[in-house]
Parts: structure tokens; C-alpha cells; sequence
């Protein structure tokens, strides 16, 4: 997939100054100063160090979320509700790494990432399971079972993994074995986040599997007539998406939280969806973007203290922005040829 | 017609709820009424949300942003009903920004023949961001609607007590509304240039009928029917606005669409009977008869949506058209 | 005299095609006018144009003295235009009558009125004598009457002129003679008539005049009176043509691919081909000739692994082959062209490259151990652009930028470069121009003439005649009769097609 730079890179920029300018108008209708919101944002997100560690360490979880969702993409599955698989590989994270004792980090990290993966890769398996042979869409499917898992997490967090001596509700912290350490003060998940970017990338690029997936996401008919297997496509492309969505959840536990809280991760699955429609479902081009919203979401809580303004702002911006990088107005205005990214039509399996 | 071709198991199981029904209602008609009629208040606002669905799809547009539309327009009737201290003016602009937000995506789905799955969840995005930054807590609105009982109907053995007494206008406008939509869709004209236009576009191109207007007016009455849906809840069933209050609804009701096999009458019951299953389970809750933990009972609807579509999704036929953009075919 | 319908100086430009350049075209009452052009040489869009399908660049159109605005579909048919679409425009799920009264429905408020609609579509019926059930579900009726009914709505209103496009394209030979009568008949009651074909015979049969478009240019006016069947090929293509292909003497060798009692069934879940047998050798072209929607497409589908057997076998070179599973039987050495090439054949968003390869993705030299090999997909890719003249700047373009002729040129290079045992060739030339014809004819020839068994599926007759060394004559999904292709006789074939024993 070619993401030409010139006129469709400013199709993103254009988006987000276009966002920025109707944010604007919401915030200043509020009573408060556009300026000062946006100061504290490029203030807070990009220009101190410790700004920059924080929006970096939530560039690289964005970024591996958004690579769950363009991973779908790419195989014409769109895992809306990768949220539910973030929360499962978070929790099995978080329990492997509270419970299991006495392993050096070196195992004890990769293995707990791996349950987390593996549990990931259950939720977004069975929706895919579920569409391959009972023809139901992802779409349904992973919303519903986002919904189910967030329940599930919180019975869960509320009674078997709960950590009692606490008053509020939370599981035991992780073990330091399960932690991730930092590198000189840089967040080794942004770095690990790429990594996994460069080999997603690899992925759709030069394997067989992954133009397997590609073709079966542009042309089922004819990948069937191609010897590919369509089912099966979408089985694997739905498991790999939820697995890259758990390893999120558990990466995110890894670096940032320490213990589980269902809270903690509410945005990391839907941004994700903004990351990849931005990004066109290609796993390098999403990166950028998954920094700019890493920035917005790691000033998120000082533009409430500092400005006075809902953080829900960022949402609302958010929002806004993908409007206008999927939606033709702007692409159509800058005379970019940029093709506006799909996904399956249809109900159909 | 193929409405007919109804498959035997799903008669099966009208038959053996209405034994159920028959029985328990004898064995105890207070029970029984009151499980029923709450059935029908948490499965209304459902088979009208699945109304928005299969006035979208039968024309060709499939619409996951039910949701966002009764966001949005909860979100406004709500608040305008509280600022303006007049309920009625509250429902008629929830009505209007179900129109406008629909308007919004018919413009990203008709004309700009964008991914219609995207520019569904573009909606739910834009919706949940703007009404969770312009939310304000304490916001109260002057009444509810009344909840009143309909004076023959209302006392007919049966039926009756369940349908017709205790619940609010908008549930009773849900009961004319439904049939309405389905003898706009299987008796008139507009009905069957809809479904045309759904299933073949081009045949409805051909005949002289306009594809791109059809679609469009069919997706902003499903915009006011989501718009209305909003508002009755945030105005009528819970009377106030919460973040996030659809909850999933919206998705399904899109199941209930597609286990209603898309028409009006089955999406209806297919909805009752959700609405009836979630009374039932509450009602178990709260008299003790079980002490599953609430999280279970919360995710009941999910797990029956779910169960709902992998019995129906792979054996019902959308309409062809359904997701497609419309491309007047080249030389 | 004023004409009918004058098209004045009209030109159309899709993006990289002029499709109409300048044409200018009358038709007068009562006169039947046949519209004579290769694929692609801008018929349609002339036509389309006309019924407000497609909206003109410049140009009038002037239908009795009035000109109608231009992509207006509504308003040419208010001006008593009709036209009988080349792929049907109908609603499968609805019933006849539904699909004759949409878009002008019999209605009491707005209601539609069902009976006064059936009982106008039975006198309609009645009028022109083109027998329909009323109430059947259309997706239920084979072609034949599906086209009928595309007739009806065209002649439901008082129309003073009827286009047609390409009717015959799915027709029996036998249909389309009755077709032909209809036109005759129309065309006497004083309706003016535009007819689509690139059959010449059927030009030579029915037309009063013909004119001719290359390339979107209108080339030429002739009668049937002042030329024959080659001098309108000639015209056609702007060259001399061969209408014949050349070949020598099958050497037929050992079976092939022997089919035995397969029953396949349809999308719906009908029968679509029922215990049927066949056996091809290798160094012959067997033909199966048929009217489509007889279960050819499910037969080859059921062939090369894409479609459920419900019953029997396919055997290629001796060995069982798989069912539903496609890479094992193209792994057994079966080659198979598509009859859809958008929708199976390519991936369109693809390189030309990687549709070249589509099937060979994962076999060496294209790839080791799941690692793709590029270098070696290009080499191939520049060999076979040159080998089978593929009209591209780069076989890295993607292949949604070829032209139709092009696109099956990269079907046909693909399938017929694995030097398969079998080679299953579903409508090899569908909507390919004369030059590509030829080409594809002749690499089929000589696959046969290399050893392969070759099963050629056409809706063309001509083509089976042409090129078949037996051929199968299939009807509601079993085979009617297998004939020697020497000396086939055409109105044997046809009636064999249409179900008629002798």
C-alpha cells in the first residue's frame, strides 16, 4: 500500500487544523480561552521531558492498538471493539503478574505478555470464529463482546482478583519481574511499539500470509479462486488483530499502571480506530498520527486543572479530526487523490 | 412472498411462548401482566431503533450509527426540554437532530459514497465526544411524559392490561408506528421503490426513479424515528441524560433487524422478546430467585444478541444492495 | 420527413476513454436501426445517453421535435422512450408485476393498487403476445422470460421509440428469433427501434439500416442490402478479419479429467447440476454450448474446487481431487479461467505483477518458506507482459488501469503459463475486443495442441463452433448430447440448447 507524501500527507494536517478551528469555537462558547486550552496541550504533550516520556509511553500503546485495528483492516475485518480484547489481555497480564512469583524478568514478563496476547487473541478469534461459520459481523460480534468482557473484568476485579486490604476496587500490584523497565528514561514501549509496527509492516509486505490476508481483504471472490482460504483468513486475521489488542492491554499494565483498574484503559481500543483510519490501515503511516493523539491524551487531565476545561475535549477533537480525514470535504479541497479506505460491504459472511 | 417463508423453528418458539404466556397468565395474571408489560417498555425503544436499521437498509444503506443518532438527539431533547421547561419542544428537537445527524451521514454514505461502516462509527464517535465535552450534571426537565391508560383497549382480557395501560405516549405512538412503517413498506408506492432501490438500484434508475433521493429521505426518516427514539428515553423511560446512555443499543437493535429478517414486524417481536427475556431476568433479580452477580445479569442482552445472530445472521437474506455505494454503470 | 430521434453531434469522455466522439445519428418511425460496434467501441454510452442513463459532455439529443434534457432518465421516459437493459435490470425477489409497474405505479393515494397493476400487466402481457405468470417471483424464471418481462416494462408505456441492448447476448437461438419477430412487429406498428448487437447475422436478419461505431466514432452507415457479414466485420474492426480459426487435426491422447455423476447446487440451494458425467482428453477442446444459468458456472466452479460437490467425482490425470479446495486442484494441474474476471479472475487494486502470480503467491520461485520473492514475480511478470502483449506502461501498474481486453489477457497468460493438464476456460473472450479474440483463440489452440485438456464453457455459439474438437450440449444442468465438432450444425445445436429433443 503506497502512502504518497506531498497532497495526501496534508490531508491528516489540514484534518487536525480543521478539528482545532471548530474545537475552538466549542471551547470559547463555553466561556473559556481556545488559546489557553491549546497551550497547555502542545505545553504538556510535547515540550518538557517528562511531557514528552508521558506522550511518547502513550504514542507507543496507541500505536499498537491502532496496529490491532489495521491489522483487521488490512484482511477486510473491522474489530471495532478491540476495547474488550485490551481489557481481557490486560486483566490475564495483570493476574500473571501479580501470581506468579520467583521468575527472573526475562521470563516472567514475556510469558505474562503472552497470556495477555493469547487472551486478546481469544475475544477476537471467537468473533472471528463466529463470522467465519456463523456468518455474524464483527462489527456486532466485538461490540457486544466489549460490553461482556468489561463485565466479565469487573466481577472479576471485584472478587477473585481483588486486592483486599484496599478500599477501592483493584487487583494486587505487578510484581516487579513483570514490570517494563525504561530505558535511560525512554519508554521502552513506544520502542517496542514500533518494532511491532516494522513487523506488521514486514507482514503485508513480503509474506505469503500476509498477502494472503491482503487479498482476501480486497477481493474475497477472488482470493477463494486463488486457493486461499477466505474462512480461515478471517479466522487468523481476527485472532492476530485480538492478540495485538491484549499484548496492548498487557503492555499498557506493564508500563504505566502497575495494577489493574477496568478504568485505566478506557479510549486505548477506540483511539486505536481513529490511529488506523487515520493512518489508512498502514501500519508505518499510523505512527505520527498515534503520537499526536499520545500527546492530546497525556495532557488530558492538566487541560481540567490548568484550563478549566472538560477533558472531554480531546474526545470531542478527536472526533472531529477523523471526520475530517475520512470524510472527502478536505481531501476533495487540497486535491488529494488519496482513496478513502473500506472495509467489507455488507452484512454478508 | 418470502415473508411468509417463515422457518419452522422460529414458529416453533412463537408457539411455545404464547403456551407460556397463556399459562403463567392464568396460573398468575398479575405477574404475568406487569413481566409483560415491562417487557414492552425496555423492548420499545429497541424495535424502534431497529425501525431506524431497516429504514436504512431496505434502501441500501446500512447504518451502524443508531447509536450516535440517539446520543445526540437524547443528548438535545433533553436539554432543550430542560432550558425551555417544555418537554414537547424537548421531543420535537431530539426528532430534528435525528434528522439533521442522519442527514450528516446520509451525505457521507449517499454522496461522498464513503465506507458506510466507517461513516457509521465516524457518527457514534462525533456523537459520544460532543455530548460527553457539552455535558452538565444537574440538568432536570420539568415533567415526564404522563403514562396513561387507553380507555376500551386497555381493559381487553389478555392483551390488554399488558399493551395498553401504564405506559407512556410515546410507547403507544411505537405500537401504531411499527405497523405504519410496515404497510408504508409492503402496500404503497414509496414502499416499493425503497425496496427496489435496496435490492437493485439500477432497476429503480431505470424506471425512472431517482436512487440518490429515495435513499436519502428514507435514511433522514430513519434519522427522525432514532431521533424520537433518543428522546423518549431521556424524556420518558429514564427521564434524564447520561454519557453513554445507549449502551450498545444501538448495535443491537441492528440484531433484532437482522432476526426480524429486516421487516418492520418481525424486527418488532424479535424485540419484545428481548425486552421480555431482560424483564424476566430483573425480575428474578430482585425477588432473590437467583443470586447471580449483577455483572451476569448485565450482560444478558449482550450474550443474547450475540446467540440471536449466529442462529439467524448466516440464513436470512439482506437486501443486495445493502453497504454498496451506487455507481450509475460506465459506457 | 422529420426523424424520430435525431442525436446530434454527441460526445462523452470517461476518465482516460472518449467513449461517444462527435456522433451524430437519426432514426426515423417504424425503422429499425442497428447499432453495430466491437466491445468497448461506445454503443452503450450512446445508447445510455439517450435514456438520460448518462449525462452527455455535449451534444443534443431531439426525440419528435423536442429535446430532452440531457441525464434524465424521468424525462426520456416521459418522452416515450424505452429500453431493454443488457444486464437485467430487475429485482430478484419480487414478483412480475412489482418489477413491470415500478417507477409509475397504478396507485390510489399512496397506495399501490395491486389488482388494477396485475390486470394491466395481464393485458399488457396479452397485447404483444410475450406470454408472463403475473405473480411469479422473478428470481425464479429462467432468462428467457426474465427478458420478456424487461420487454414489457419497456413497452408498457406508449413508447414511440424502443432501445434495445444487447438482447440477445443470453437468448437460445430459438429466443432469439422470436425476439427478432417482436422487433419485426414493433417496428411495424411504427415504433422506431435502436438495436445493440455485435452479432452480425442477426443485423443481416433484422436491421433496416446499420451504423457502425470504432473506438466511440461512428465509422459508417450501410443497409444489409449493400454488404454482407464480412464487409460489416471489416467495418467493425477497420480491418480484414478471419471469422474462422485455424487449427489443424486433434491428436487426442489419454483422459484427462473424467467428471463422474457430480450434482452441484446453486446459491440458493437448488439443483443446478445433477448427476453429470463427462470425460475430456487431453490434446482436445471439448465445448459446452448452452444457454447460461443451465448450471455452467457451477459445474466449473464444483470443477476446479470452489463449490460443494453434493454427489460424485472429478478425476484429473487418474487421481480423485478435492472438494472445495481450490489450491489443491490447481495444485493437481488444473488451470482454470474465470467467466467473471472483476469479480474472481483479479484483484483489481493489485499490480499487474501480482494478478500475473495470484495463484503461484506461495509456490517457488514466487516465495520461500512464507518469504515472498519479488525479484523473481517481476522477471516472470516482464516475460509474460511481452509473451502475451499485455498493453501496459509497467507491470507494476495495478490492474484496475488495463482496458476489458488487457485484463483477460492477464487472466489467460496466467493460467496458461503452468502448463496445466486440464484447462477449464469459462467465456474466454466475454467483453474482449476482435484482436484479443483472436489472441485468446489461438493460445487455446495451441495449449491443446501442447497436450492439455482443454474444457472451453461459452454463451457464444460461435465461439464452441469455431473452436471445439466435440462438443456438449448442456440444458438445466445435465449434458442433452455430445456431438462431433467437424461439421456441427448450428440450428441442431440451438435446438438442443433450448431443451427441444430433435
Amino acid at each position: 500500500m503506497k502512502f504518497k507524501i506531498s497532497r495526501d500527507a496534508l490531508v491528516p494536517v489540514a484534518s487536525v487544523l480543521a478539528a482545532l478551528a471548530i474545537g475552538a469555537i466549542l471551547i470559547a462558547a463555553q466561556g473559556h480561552s481556545p488559546l489557553e486550552v491549546y497551550k497547555v496541550l502542545i505545553v504538556k504533550g510535547f515540550q518538557s521531558t517528562a511531557g514528552l516520556q508521558a506522550t511518547l509511553s502513550k504514542a507507543g500503546i496507541l500505536i499498537m492498538s491502532g496496529l490491532a485495528i489495521t491489522f483487521g483492516l488490512r484482511a477486510g475485518l473491522f474489530n471495532i471493539g478491540a476495547q474488550g480484547q485490551v481489557l481481557s489481555g490486560a486483566l490475564a497480564f495483570t493476574y500473571i503478574g501479580y501470581r506468579v512469583h520467583g521468575l527472573p524478568i526475562w521470563i516472567h514478563l514475556p510469558f505474562a505478555l503472552l497470556v495477555g496476547a493469547l487472551f486478546g487473541a481469544l475475544v477476537g478469534g471467537f468473533a472471528g470464529y463466529l463470522k467465519a461459520t456463523r456468518g455474524v459481523h464483527e462489527v456486532i460480534s466485538t461490540i457486544m463482546l466489549n460490553s461482556i468482557m468489561a463485565a466479565v473484568v469487573d466481577y472479576l476485579t471485584q472478587n477473585q482478583f481483588r486486592l483486599k486490604s484496599q478500599p477501592n476496587t483493584r487487583t494486587p500490584d505487578i510484581l516487579h519481574s513483570a514490570r517494563l523497565p525504561h530505558i535511560f528514561g525512554f519508554p521502552t514501549g513506544f520502542i517496542v511499539a514500533v518494532i511491532l509496527a516494522v513487523v506488521v509492516g514486514w507482514i503485508f509486505r513480503k509474506s505469503t500470509v500476509g498477502f494472503e490476508l491482503d487479498t482476501v481483504g480486497k477481493n474475497r471472490n477472488a482470493a477463494w479462486y486463488a486457493g486461499i482460504s477466505v474462512k480461515k483468513s478471517i479466522v487468523l486475521g481476527m485472532l492476530i488483530s485480538g492478540a495485538i489488542a491484549g499484548f496492548t492491554g498487557g503492555m499498557f499494565s506493564a508500563e504505566t499502571t502497575g495494577y489493574f483498574v477496568p478504568a485505566f484503559y478506557s479510549g486505548i481500543g477506540f483511539d486505536g480506530i481513529t490511529i488506523a483510519l487515520l493512518g489508512r490501515a498502514n501500519p508505518i503511516a499510523i505512527i505520527p498520527g498515534a503520537i499526536f493523539i499520545g500527546g492530546m491524551r497525556s495532557a488530558q487531565s492538566a487541560i481540567q486543572f490548568q484550563a478549566g476545561v472538560s477533558p472531554d475535549i480531546i474526545n470531542l477533537l478527536l472526533a472531529l479530526v477523523l471526520f475530517f480525514a475520512t470524510a472527502p470535504l478536505i481531501a476533495k479541497m487540497i486535491k488529494s487523490n488519496a482513496k478513502s479506505i473500506t472495509t467489507t460491504s455488507g452484512w454478508g459472511s | 412472498m418470502k415473508r411468509f417463508n417463515i422457518k419452522i423453528w422460529q414458529l416453533l418458539l412463537t408457539i411455545a411462548l404464547l403456551a407460556i404466556w397463556i399459562y403463567s397468565y392464568i396460573a398468575n395474571t398479575d405477574i404475568t401482566n406487569s413481566v409483560v408489560a415491562s417487557g414492552m417498555r425496555f423492548g420499545m425503544p429497541l424495535a424502534l431503533a431497529a425501525m431506524v436499521g431497516i429504514m436504512c437498509e431496505r434502501s441500501g444503506v446500512i447504518n451502524i450509527g443508531i447509536e450516535g443518532t440517539m446520543l445526540l438527539s437524547g443528548f438535545t431533547g433533553f436539554y432543550i426540554a430542560s432550558w425551555s421547561k417544555n418537554i414537547v419542544v424537548g421531543l420535537l428537537v431530539a426528532i430534528l437532530t435525528g434528522v439533521l445527524t442522519s442527514f450528516v451521514h446520509a451525505m457521507m454514505t449517499i454522496q461522498w459514497k464513503m465506507d458506510q461502516i466507517i461513516a457509521g462509527t465516524i457518527i457514534n464517535i462525533l456523537a459520544s465526544g460532543l455530548t460527553s465535552f457539552l455535558y452538565k450534571e444537574g440538568s432536570t426537565i420539568p415533567n415526564s411524559w404522563p403514562i396513561f391508560d387507553i380507555p376500551l383497549l386497555g381493559r381487553l382480557p389478555f392483551i390488554g392490561h399488558a399493551f395498553f395501560t401504564q405506559q407512556g405516549p410515546i410507547q403507544y405512538l411505537g405500537l401504531l408506528l411499527i405497523p405504519a412503517i410496515w404497510v408504508m413498506m409492503y402496500k404503497t408506492r414509496w414502499g416499493l421503490r425503497t425496496r427496489a432501490v435496496g435490492e437493485n438500484p439500477g432497476s429503480a434508475d431505470t424506471a425512472g426513479v431517482s436512487v440518490i433521493k429515495v435513499r436519502m429521505i428514507n435514511v433522514m426518516i430513519g434519522g427522525a424515528i432514532g431521533g424520537l427514539v433518543g428522546g423518549f428515553i431521556c424524556l420518558e423511560l429514564v427521564g434524564s441524560f447520561s454519557k453513554e446512555f445507549t449502551a450498545g443499543s444501538g448495535f443491537t437493535a441492528l440484531a433484532l433487524m437482522i432476526f426480524g429478517r429486516w421487516n418492520p414486524m418481525g424486527a418488532f417481536a424479535a424485540a419484545i422478546l428481548f425486552g421480555l427475556a431482560q424483564a424476566l431476568s430483573t425480575q428474578l433479580q430482585i425477588f432473590g430467585v437467583t443470586n447471580i452477580p449483577n455483572q451476569f445479569i448485565t450482560m444478558l442482552p449482550y450474550v443474547f444478541t450475540i446467540v440471536v445472530l449466529a442462529v439467524s445472521a448466516g440464513k436470512v437474506r439482506p437486501p443486495a444492495a445493502a453497504g454498496r455505494s451506487y455507481e450509475k454503470e460506465q459506457a | 420527413m422529420e426523424a424520430l430521434l435525431r442525436i446530434e453531434n454527441l460526445s462523452k469522455s470517461f476518465p482516460g476513454v472518449k467513449a461517444n466522439d462527435d456522433i451524430s445519428i437519426d432514426v426515423n418511425k417504424g425503422e429499425i436501426v442497428a447499432l453495430l460496434g466491437e466491445n468497448g467501441a461506445g454503443k452503450s454510452t450512446l445508447v445510455k445517453s439517450v435514456f438520460g442513463l448518462v449525462k452527455p459532455d455535449s451534444g443534443t439529443i431531439t426525440i419528435k421535435g423536442e429535446v430532452i434534457e440531457p441525464g434524465d432518465t424521468a424525462a426520456a421516459i416521459r418522452h416515450g422512450i424505452g429500453m431493454v437493459h443488457q444486464h437485467f435490470q430487475l429485482v430478484p425477489v419480487m414478483s412480475v408485476v412489482e418489477n413491470i409497474i415500478l417507477g409509475d405505479e397504478p396507485h390510489k393515494g399512496a397506495f399501490v393498487t395491486k389488482k388494477a397493476a396485475r390486470e394491466e400487466v395481464i393485458a399488457l402481457s396479452k397485447r404483444y403476445s410475450l406470454d408472463v405468470d403475473p405473480d411469479a417471483i422473478v428470481e425464479d424464471l429462467p432468462v428467457g422470460i426474465q427478458q420478456r418481462i424487461e420487454i414489457l416494462k419497456a413497452l408498457r408505456k406508449d413508447i414511440d421509440l424502443l432501445i434495445l441492448d444487447e438482447p440477445s447476448a443470453v437468448l437460445t437461438p430459438h429466443e432469439i428469433d422470436e425476439l427478432l419477430e417482436v422487433i419485426r412487429k414493433l417496428a411495424a406498428s411504427g415504433v422506431g427501434i435502436l438495436f445493440i448487437t455485435h452479432k452480425l447475422h442477426e443485423v443481416m436478419a433484422v436491421a433496416d439500416r446499420v451504423v457502425v461505431l470504432r473506438n466511440g466514432k461512428l465509422v459508417g452507415t450501410t443497409s444489409p442490402k449493400e454488404t454482407d457479414e464480412e464487409g460489416l466485420a471489416q467495418m467493425m474492426v477497420g480491418r480484414n478479419v478471419v471469422l474462422s480459426v485455424e487449427k489443424g487435426p486433434a491428436r487426442v491422447k489419454e483422459v484427462a479429467l473424467e467428471i463422474r455423476e457430480l450434482s452441484v447446487k446453486d446459491d440458493r440451494r437448488l439443483d443446478a447440476v445433477t448427476h453429470f458425467s463427462l470425460e475430456v482428453h487431453a490434446g482436445e477442446i471439448l465445448g459446452i454450448a448452452g444457454v447460461e444459468g443451465n448450471g455452467q458456472r457451477e459445474l466449473v466452479e464444483a470443477i476446479c474446487g470452489m463449490r460443494h460437490r453434493e454427489n460424485g467425482s472429478v478425476r484429473v490425470s487418474g487421481k480423485d481431487s478435492p472438494d472445495m479446495d481450490p489450491r489443491g486442484v490447481h495444485l493437481m494441474g488444473v488451470s482454470h479461467i474465470p467467466e467473471d474476471r472483476e469479480k474472481d479472475g483479479l484483484v483489481s487494486s493489485y499490480s499487474i505483477a501480482d494478478n500475473l502470480t495470484l495463484n503461484q503467491f506461495n509456490l517457488k520461485p514466487f516465495a520461500d518458506k512464507g518469504v515472498r520473492n519479488f525479484a523473481a514475480r517481476d522477471e516472470y511478470a516482464d516475460r509474460l507482459v511481452k509473451e502475451f502483449d499485455i498493453r501496459t506502461p509497467s507491470f507494476q501498474n495495478s490492474a484496475s488501469s488495463l482496458s476489458g481486453g488487457n485484463k483477460q489477457k492477464v487472466v489467460v497468460a496466467r493460467e496458461l503459463t503452468q502448463n496445466a493438464h486440464v484447462i477449464v476456460a469459462s467465456q474466454p473472450t466475454r467483453g474482449v475486443d476482435v484482436g484479443s479474440i483472436e489472441f485468446i483463440h489461438k493460445q487455446l489452440i495451441s495449449a491443446r495442441d501442447g497436450g492439455a485438456a482443454v474444457l472451453l464453457v461459452s454463451a457464444e455459439l460461435d465461439e464452441i463452433l469455431s473452436l471445439s474438437d466435440r462438443i456438449a450440449v448442456m440444458f438445466g444442468g445435465k449434458i442433452v448430447a455430445i456431438i462431433d465438432g467437424q461439421g456441427a450444425d448450428r440450428q441442431y445445436i440451438g435446438r438442443l440448447m433450448a431443451g427441444l429433443s430433435e
